[in-house]
């Protein structure tokens, strides 16, 4: 695994454009994720640029910003989802963002956390390294922290947790050359990943063995039979739902169509 | 494992519930405990606290705000602040509102005679709607204009979420959610706008427990009614200097009685239709802010004051033109007013009220704002609302005329807190829940616990007190 920082003197640093919402095609697509108040919007603004796509997700009253910035010679999506504590409970906003890491396949996800309140924005990161393996961290509020007496050493925590992890200061975009430069590199498969999952018991692990099979073959091109595996023994109900209704299968297509869409819809704004 | 795998949906739902039976009971505990574990350890190795930063001046507002100890009398000394200031506040301002307001009626009604209108064109126009519109904006304008800001600021300033902080906990032991505390805070501005609040609260079953509470925290409209009856009759017999003291004491009492209801009808609740647990959430407590005034200025008197103004005015028109009506339609010689009034007076006697009072009530649906005017009226003898000019004409006309006694006033007070929810809150809950049955009962069951608690009043009050 590699978390070298790029920095300012890379070579792509000129590279990197917002691009608002005038993309008509991407060939990125990266999530954004993190609890509520942690500078996720500023980060997602000062990526994109003011321009941006928000409606509604299908079916729901939460809101759904979209932006894309470009890399490399790259055009990245980025796709802000709704603030949360956790992805377990049932409210509208976690099962959006649950099922968008779900169903979604984004090419990278940055869970952004708060520097000076380290510990409880770890849950949300470990449910998401649960879910997907390209994580990329973002430990923002370094200066707030600072000012609190808080230092965090990212280098221990990107060892932890097997995904880099890159101080940054949203509201100066401090760092922010290095961040998009991990995330393009995660987003590649150039930096490879090795997510912190938590083993459980032998009888659970055994478990989770016996259903995932069985899962991928009810539902094929799943794409995280383990964590659903997890969702089952566990009892949740929506999850037993979607799986016995067919909507398992139904919302791995349907997490894809509204992406297309979208992208229609802001490759005509950009035209006009 | 030599079975063969089964593909479909229900077969894996089956078989995950077999291996969960095979799995300790407490598995999902020592999920969640390791999940926890792990963080901890990750914080531990990555994170290093020095402890020589300052501790942050919000953290220390929040030891006193939020303390066991102190927070929630705080809470209560910063509302009777707010009341008090209301009330001080809004008497001169209300007095000169009425006086140029009823000037240019009689004004107005002159020169209708003048030009030979019918005077029952001049008396339904002047006497019924604009005197229904006068007396609802100067009575509602100036404590709303003082209430909503002050409302407004503690919201800006990030202490509503210290409020819903200090009621978890009270809200949790009655089935309910912590975040009830913040829609019915926003109940003291307006119910309707309570139930829309509701929203912030994600599980159905605590969302409809907060919806059908609401009622209980008197809203904007009926807090005129309690602060002349806090003055009229608890704070006269004290000295002036501490009359206002005391009539926002009285005013806090009655809000704290509607808290209690909420409470214990919540708990109510959620033992018995509404059965369930209360959920787990997490509320952050956001940094204080500075409050920016001009904002607020515009947010309180742009979009809630002149909104809910507004509503009561559209209300208050019709409701004027009717009291006009029922008071000078009289077949056989005597008004429909009183004459509904009589009809009503037996079940208004049972709850220690009078029939003037339930009628003034039923006419008072649309808005509750109407309902001291629409009383006053019916009890004069003119046939139209009048504005009495001091305190103490209107104790006079109360006491000495219609003979209110101490019981009258508190159980009117408890009435204003337990009764039927307005039109617009009515129509706001059946928009939020689509059910004609949650409607009803939140409805009816305000109104139902209304007659209960006053008849109770009333027949203890008489057997031991000799009213």
């Amino acid at each position: 695994m590699s978390v070298e920082h790029n920095c300012e003197t890379c070579p792509v640093h000129a590279e990197m454009a917002p691009l608002g919402a005038t993309v008509e095609a991407f060939d990125r697509v990266v999530a954004l994720a993190g609890n509520p108040n942690t500078g996720k919007s500023t980060l997602f603004n000062s990526l994109t640029g003011l321009r941006q796509h928000t409606g509604n997700w299908p079916g729901k009253t939460v809101t759904r910003a979209e932006g894309a910035f470009q890399f490399a010679g790259l055009r990245y999506k980025l796709v802000d989802l709704p603030g949360t504590y956790s992805l377990l409970s049932t409210s509208d906003d976690e099962e959006v963002a649950r099922n968008f890491l779900l169903f979604g396949r984004p090419d990278c996800t940055v869970v952004v956390v708060d520097a000076s309140a380290l510990e409880r924005n770890l849950y949300l990161v470990l449910q998401v390294l649960e879910i997907t393996d390209r994580v990329v961290v973002a430990v923002n509020l370094m200066d707030e922290a600072k000012r609190r007496g808080i230092t965090v050493d990212t280098r221990s925590l990107s060892r932890d947790l097997g995904v880099p992890a890159i101080p940054i200061v949203a509201r100066t975009g401090d760092n922010m050359m290095a961040l998009v430069g991990e995330v393009a590199a995660v987003a590649a498969g150039e930096t490879v990943t090795q997510p912190l999952r938590s083993k459980g018991t032998p009888a659970f692990e055994h478990a989770v063995t016996t259903l995932v099979p069985m899962i991928e073959a009810a539902a094929p091109g799943i794409p995280n039979a383990r964590w659903i595996a997890i969702r089952l023994l566990d009892g949740d109900v929506p999850v037993e739902e979607a799986l016995a209704s067919g909507r398992l299968a139904e919302l791995v297509a349907r997490q894809q169509a509204p992406d297309a869409r979208f992208s229609r819809k802001i490759a005509l704004q950009g035209a006009q | 494992m030599s079975a063969p795998i089964a593909t479909t949906p229900s077969d894996i739902v089956r078989e995950a519930a077999a291996l969960r039976r095979s799995l300790d009971a407490g598995f999902r505990e020592e999920v969640v405990t390791s999940l926890y574990g792990e963080v901890e350890r990750l914080t531990r190795r990555a994170v290093q606290d020095s402890g020589s930063g300052p501790l942050e001046l919000d953290q220390r507002i929040d030891r006193i705000v939020t303390s066991r100890l102190l927070g929630l009398p705080l809470m209560l000394v910063i509302l009777a602040v707010i009341f008090w200031l209301t009330i001080v506040g809004a008497n001169v301002p209300s007095q000169m509102l009425a006086s140029a307001f009823f000037w240019f009626e009689d004004l107005a009604a002159g020169w209708f005679t003048q030009l030979g209108v019918p005077w029952w064109i001049t008396g339904f126009v002047w006497h019924g709607v604009y005197r229904g519109l006068a007396w609802v904006i100067s009575v509602m304008l100036p404590p709303m204009a003082i209430f909503f800001p002050l409302f407004t600021i503690l919201e800006d300033l990030g202490y509503l979420p210290r409020v819903a902080f200090n009621l978890d906990y009270l809200f949790k032991r009655a089935g309910a959610h912590g975040k009830q505390a913040l829609s019915m805070a926003m109940g003291f501005g307006c119910n309707a706008a309570g139930v829309i609040a509701t929203r912030v609260i994600d599980s159905p079953r605590e969302r409809l427990v907060a919806i059908l509470t609401n009622n209980f925290v008197p809203c904007n409209g009926r807090f005129p009614t309690l602060i002349m009856l806090a003055t009229v009759f608890v704070a006269a017999s004290f000295p002036p200097a501490v009359a206002s003291l005391v009539a926002a004491g009285s005013v806090v009492a009655i809000v704290l009685v509607g808290v209690l209801f909420t409470l214990v009808v919540s708990w109510v609740l959620s033992r018995t239709v509404l059965r369930g647990e209360a959920s787990a959430f997490t509320l952050e407590l956001p940094p204080y802010r500075r409050p920016a005034m001009a904002r607020i200025l515009y947010t309180s008197l742009i979009d809630r004051t002149l909104f809910v103004l507004w509503r009561a005015m559209v209300t208050a028109a019709p409701a004027g033109a009717v009291i006009w009506l029922l008071a000078n339609i009289s077949p056989g010689g005597v008004s429909l007013a009183t004459r509904t009034a009589t009809f009503l007076d037996p079940l208004g006697w049972a709850m220690g009220l009078d029939g003037v009072i339930l009628l003034a009530y039923i006419i008072a649906i649309p808005a509750n704002e109407i309902v001291v005017p629409t009383m006053l009226m019916v009890y004069m003898t003119q046939g139209r609302m009048l504005e009495i000019e001091s305190m103490d004409a209107l104790r006079t006309l109360l006491v000495d005329q219609h003979g209110w006694t101490l019981l009258t006033a508190v159980n009117l007070m408890l009435f204003s807190l337990l009764h039927n929810p307005c039109a617009t809150t009515i129509i706001t809950i059946y928009k939020e829940t689509l059910s004609v049955r949650w409607t009803t009962i939140g409805a009816l069951m305000p109104l139902a616990l209304g007659f209960i608690v006053t008849m109770l009043t009333a027949a203890m009050a008489r057997a031991w007190f000799g009213f």
